[in-house]
């Protein structure tokens, strides 16, 4: 009898990678527990800070690990061929629906290119899952809790090789002419602005004058 | 279904919360909601004193809903229902020691499911909200918000 070399898989070819941490099979979190662990991030994150826009970039730093990380494993739960996405729209694809339905159990709302400038795509929701509990009071309002949601995007496109020179989250849910009737629908809608830096949009042109040419 | 008014009473005694559904009810001044707070947190402590006889630890196999569920059933607990001929007030008093005062008419039934779900709204959106500080008036939009939908369906 000759010993197989090599590793050995289970036969349902399912690896460490593919099971969950707490191993239940829809990877369920307590909602109440992230918020109350949400809440302490951003009292941890409110000390020595000198005004909303330090308060967001903390709330980016604590959520930028994330997205490394997540990144090589979502990559590695893909179904083979799990090809890292090497354009942007792929990559802003992959973006908006693996990583918005892992993290939220839904895909985002919806991927725009802004018009004005080439570097920068919008990605919206219309209810992020940290800010639901959030009652901004009013010396705060231009505060947006979902920066931690936007470091983890940022994390996500570095670690992927498209370096951004931010993601930033901004509320557009109560404006009068952005929104319409839907803005009153949804008065946390979000927008995440992403700006990717110029050497990334070089690239994409390469790439692009390369696959058609 | 008709809610009246409600009122959240801190662990000290002070009024952080007081919202009337009703329109029609005699108003009061600013101040006086506050002296309503405190003569009930008063009474509330000096009635837990005057409590005949100690309560029989209720078992286990109890499933329906008492009147109005208090967090320690084999002690005594203070002042819990008041009705009148006009309205019915209802306390519920948290393990914490916040009270919920809930007034409504006189002949409503489920008055401890609604405290329930506010309880719930008041777990939700004024506990996990990172800008509120315990003890203090409450001013969440979204409670508020919460509330309203709530007493609206009821109503």
């Amino acid at each position: 009898m000759a010993a197989t070399p090599g590793l050995r898989y289970p036969s349902n070819k399912k690896t460490i990678y593919d099971r969950n941490l707490n191993r239940s099979k829809n990877a369920e979190l307590s909602r109440a527990a992230f918020a109350y662990l949400f809440v302490e991030m951003i009292s941890y994150a409110q000390k020595r800070v000198k005004g909303i826009a330090d308060l967001e970039r903390r709330l980016n730093q604590q959520g930028y690990p994330l997205g490394l990380r997540l990144l090589d494993l979502l990559l590695t739960r893909l179904p083979p061929p799990s090809l890292r996405p090497t354009r942007i729209l792929p990559l802003l694809q992959f973006i908006a629906q693996t990583l918005w339905r892992h993290l939220f159990n839904r895909p985002a709302d919806a991927l725009e290119k802004s018009e004005s400038d080439p570097a920068q795509y919008m990605l919206y929701d219309n209810d992020p899952l940290p800010n639901t509990y959030i009652s901004l009071p009013r010396e705060m309002s231009q505060l947006n809790c979902a920066a931690f949601v936007a470091g983890v995007i940022e994390g996500v496109c570095d670690g992927a090789g498209f370096p951004t020179t931010g993601v930033s989250a901004h509320s557009v849910g109560e404006q009068e002419g952005g929104g319409g009737v839907e803005g009153r629908m949804w008065p946390g809608k979000t927008v995440f602005l992403i700006c990717f830096r110029g050497e990334v949009l070089e690239r994409e042109e390469v790439l692009g004058r390369g696959g058609s040419g | 279904m008709v809610v009246f008014a409600l009122f959240i009473i801190s662990k000290a005694g002070g009024l952080i919360y007081n919202r009337e559904f009703h329109a029609g009810l005699s108003k009061l001044e600013a101040n006086d909601y506050l002296i309503v707070a405190g003569t009930f947190h008063g009474i509330h402590a000096i009635t837990k004193q005057l409590c005949p006889a100690a309560a029989a630890p209720t078992p286990p196999a109890i499933t329906t809903p008492s009147l109005a569920p208090s967090p320690f059933p084999s002690r005594p607990s203070g002042l819990e229902v008041l009705e009148t001929q006009n309205f019915r007030m209802q306390c519920f008093q948290t393990q914490t020691g916040v009270k919920f005062l809930l007034f409504t008419e006189p002949h409503q039934p489920n008055v401890d499911t609604m405290m329930r779900r506010i309880y719930e709204l008041y777990a939700d959106y004024v506990m996990k909200n990172p800008f509120y500080t315990v003890e203090m008036p409450i001013r969440c939009e979204k409670f508020d918000r919460g509330l309203d939908g709530f007493v609206k369906v009821r109503s």
